[in-house]
C-alpha cells in the first residue's frame, strides 16, 4: 500500500468511521432513554443531550468525508441552530409538562417549584382546582 | 409604538451573523455574494424588527476558547451519563426541581446560562422567573441535597463563565469582588 494515501485517506475514513458509529450510538441512547425513563422531564433530558453530540458527530464525519471547505460553515451553521433550538423546545416541552403536572412526584427528591407555582395560581386566580379553592 | 433605536456597533454582531448564514447556505464567501448578502442583512433587521438584544459591551474572547471547549467535553459527558443513566436506572431514577437564583439581570445572559444549562450534564430549565432572575432547574440523578447543592453550584459556576465572557463591566467587578472575598 502507497504510504502517503495510507496517511490522509486512512486516517480521515477511521475517524469518521469512528464518529458515525458513535453519533449513532447517540441517536440509540436518545430512543432508549425515551423508552426507559419514568417521565416527561427525564424523558427530555434522553431527547436533548445525546441528540445534540450525535449530530455533531455525524455532520463532522460528513464534513469529514466531503473534502470540501465550503460545507464546514454550513454544517457549522446547522449544528449552532440546533444548539439554539434544542433548549428553547425541551424548556417549553418541561414547562407546560410541569404546568400540565405530566410528572411523579415521588421520584423528585425535591420540588422547589412547587410552592411559588401554587402562590402564582392563587394570585392571579387561574390555574388547578387546589389554588381555587384556597381562594374561594 | 417607540422603540429605543440601537447604534449601528449595537446591531454589528447580528448583521455579520446574518451575513455569515448566508454565506454559509450558499456555500460561497466570494466579496459578491457577502456584499448582496450584507445588503439583505440590513434590509431583514430593518424590516423585521425586534427588541434589541443588549450586548454587555465586551467579549473575552481568551475566557470564550477554554469556555467552548470546556461545554463541548461537558455535552460529550452528559450524552454518555444519560445512555448510562437509561441502560442502568431508566424508571427508578430519581431527579428534583431546583431553583438556582443568578446574579445578572440581563436578559441575554440569563438566556445563555439556561442554554448551557440545558446541554451539559443532568439539568434542564422547566421555568424561568424574569422578575428574580431564577432559573428553575430539573436536575436528573439529583437524589439528596447534597446533589441539589451541586446541581446549584455548577449552574453559577456556568453563569461566572459567561459573565467572564460576555458580562457587563458593573457585572463582571461585583462578581471578582465575591470572589476575592
Amino acid at each position: 500500500m502507497n504510504p502517503e494515501t495510507f496517511s490522509a485517506d486512512t486516517v480521515i475514513d477511521a475517524v469518521s468511521a469512528v464518529f458515525m458509529v458513535v453519533g449513532a450510538l447517540m441517536s440509540l441512547a436518545a430512543a432508549v432513554g425515551l423508552l426507559r425513563f419514568p417521565d416527561l422531564m427525564t424523558r427530555m433530558h434522553a431527547a436533548t443531550k445525546p441528540q445534540v453530540l450525535g449530530l455533531f458527530l455525524l455532520l463532522f464525519a460528513l464534513g469529514l468525508q466531503m473534502r470540501s471547505w465550503w460545507v464546514w460553515p454550513v454544517l457549522g451553521v446547522a449544528w449552532i441552530f440546533q444548539l439554539l433550538t434544542v433548549p428553547v423546545s425541551a424548556h417549553m416541552v418541561g414547562r407546560a409538562g410541569y404546568r400540565t403536572k405530566h410528572l411523579h412526584p415521588e421520584l423528585l427528591s425535591t420540588d422547589e417549584l412547587e410552592a411559588v407555582v401554587q402562590q402564582a395560581a392563587g394570585k392571579r386566580g387561574f390555574g388547578d382546582d387546589d389554588a381555587a379553592t384556597d381562594r374561594r | 409604538m417607540n422603540r429605543k433605536r440601537i447604534s449601528l456597533r449595537q446591531e454589528l454582531p447580528l448583521l455579520v451573523w446574518l451575513v455569515i448564514v448566508w454565506g454559509a447556505l450558499w456555500q460561497n464567501f466570494s466579496p459578491g455574494n457577502l456584499l448582496f448578502g450584507a445588503l439583505i442583512a440590513v434590509v431583514v433587521a430593518r424590516l423585521f424588527y425586534l427588541p434589541p438584544v443588549e450586548l454587555g459591551g465586551r467579549f473575552n474572547l481568551l475566557r470564550a476558547v477554554p469556555f467552548a471547549l470546556l461545554f463541548v467535553a461537558k455535552v460529550v459527558t452528559a450524552s454518555f451519563q444519560v445512555l448510562y443513566l437509561a441502560l442502568a436506572r431508566g424508571p427508578q431514577v430519581i431527579s428534583a426541581v431546583v431553583a438556582v437564583p443568578l446574579r445578572s439581570h440581563s436578559d441575554l445572559l440569563v438566556t445563555a446560562t439556561g442554554h448551557v444549562t440545558a446541554l451539559i450534564p443532568g439539568s434542564l430549565v422547566v421555568e424561568v422567573d424574569r422578575s428574580t432572575s431564577t432559573l428553575y432547574i430539573h436536575g436528573i440523578n439529583v437524589r439528596n441535597a447534597d446533589d441539589a447543592a451541586r446541581l446549584r453550584k455548577d449552574v453559577r459556576d456556568t453563569e461566572a463563565g459567561l459573565i467572564r465572557i460576555m458580562g457587563t463591566q458593573a457585572e463582571l467587578s461585583a462578581l471578582n469582588q465575591e470572589a476575592g472575598s
